[in-house]
């Protein structure tokens, strides 16, 4: 014991910290912007597809599941370049990687999300002589965003975190950060005191945002 | 190239059991330590309740990248020494605590009340009212998210990696270091991870049919 906490060193270098969460939140913004067209796609056609296209998207969503994803972060990153000729930044590899990522999520979302509008809905617009196409964009797809809007808010905070991992191949977000200030000031008991404290405040305030909004949305019907 | 992969098997099979033995680990502790903080949780005297509360949701709140560096660097510095392998499986086991204490509140929370109203009205004691009435019921709902739980310790597994021990993860980045073989190696890797989360994940769902009859 006989540690003395320290802060000073790491308000010194607190633009680090701060320059990192900002990068964290738009990785993570970035990244579920891209999930969230990803997993609308893949979710509207799993629905009306034939066997081997759902096969395949469940394949896609299964595969991203249940392999970690700093094993997927090295893969595009380290990976990817050696059998494909394609150049990219560590930071668009993990953006990339996290917007695939978030996609598999988003289709489970998305996919009980449309199966969950109410039957009722659709015949009526059916019955207002709607086409297949404006039933969607019109009644399916509002109804379903209202539903999902929780998980959407839940994936999101989970994405938020996730950005961490970028660290990994040296994006400078809100923990690589936290490590350059471990590593070169030794205060570490601080820094990491700090870091959480900052992931703890964004996180909820975030969460607190977000249920703000889905309240307004289920208040609204 | 399968040659050398064929070469480097042994030792990514070695890296295989790391692997399992951490997530292991990580899963009985966490198991042991969720259920008890969850009891606590649930019935225990105000002070415990805001105490396992906010370390359920401090835990849940920050990446466990952060956890795992805060407990590998941060406990020397306060002059506690431990093995970078005990560090990993503190760090993934307080992880895996805070799940498995909200798993626990969700089950027991969904067993009527009436149950323990019932139990009471027989006289028997607390624990009593635990271990023959409450807990046998609310273990089918405890199950399935436990198991399909498990996956998060395998593959919150692979960031120990971070810390220099040999797990699957760390194995494969070793032999891509000697082999420049990267491609096939991280699709090997990502193979084994899939079969083991995947096959605990069809567990769960099995599971969870399994015990639908109690959602009446």
């Amino acid at each position: 014991m006989g540690y003395t906490l320290n802060f000073n060193l790491i308000w010194r270098h607190f633009e680090k910290l701060w320059g990192g969460l900002l990068l964290s939140l738009e990785l993570a913004v970035i990244s579920i912007a891209i999930g969230i067209v990803i997993g609308l796609l893949l979710a509207v056609w799993y629905v009306s597809a034939g066997r081997l296209v759902r096969t395949a998207i469940a394949a896609y969503v299964e595969f991203i599941r249940n392999v970690p994803l700093i094993l997927l972060v090295y893969l595009v990153f380290y990976g990817l370049p050696t059998v494909v000729d394609i150049a990219y930044s560590a930071q668009t590899s993990f953006i990339a990687t996290l917007s695939l990522y978030s996609g598999a999520y988003l289709v489970e979302v998305f996919r009980s999300g449309l199966e969950a509008v109410p039957r009722g809905q659709l015949d009526a617009g059916k019955a207002i002589g709607l086409t297949p196409w404006q039933r969607l964009l019109h009644v399916r797809l509002p109804t379903m965003l209202r539903i999902t809007l929780p998980a959407l808010s839940n994936t999101f905070l989970s994405l938020f975190k996730d950005t961490s991992v970028a660290s990994v191949i040296s994006v400078p977000e809100l923990t690589y950060g936290a490590q350059w200030i471990n590593f070169n000031t030794f205060r570490i008991v601080e820094v990491y005191l700090v870091v959480t404290a900052m992931y703890l405040l964004t996180g909820y305030a975030l969460l607190y945002a977000l249920r703000l909004v889905e309240r307004r949305f289920r208040a609204a019907h | 190239m399968l040659g050398q992969i064929a070469y480097a098997l042994p030792f990514l099979a070695q890296g295989f059991a790391v692997t399992l033995w951490v997530s292991l680990l990580v899963v009985v502790l966490s198991l042991i330590a969720g259920v008890m903080m969850g009891v606590g949780l649930v019935y225990g005297p105000a002070p415990l309740r805001w105490a396992v509360r906010i370390f359920s949701d401090t835990i849940r709140g920050i990446p466990i990248l952060v956890l795992i560096f805060f407990v590998y660097y941060g406990l020397p510095a306060v002059g506690i020494h431990l093995e970078s392998f005990w560090a990993a499986v503190l760090a993934l086991t307080l992880f895996k605590t805070a799940q498995v204490i909200e798993y626990l509140r969700g089950a027991v929370g969904s067993i009527p009340k009436g149950q323990s109203e019932a139990a009471m009205a027989i006289g028997l004691t607390f624990r009593q009212r635990l271990a023959y009435v409450i807990f046998p019921q609310a273990f089918r709902r405890f199950l399935p998210p436990w198991i399909n739980g498990v996956t998060d310790a395998v593959k919150g597994s692979a960031l120990v990696s971070l810390l220099g021990i040999t797990d699957l993860m760390h194995a494969i980045n070793q032999v891509i270091g000697r082999t420049y073989e990267a491609m096939p190696l991280y699709i090997l890797g990502a193979v084994i991870y899939f079969v083991v989360n995947y096959a605990l994940s069809l567990a769960s769902r099995r599971l969870e049919r399994r015990f639908s009859f109690i959602r009446e």
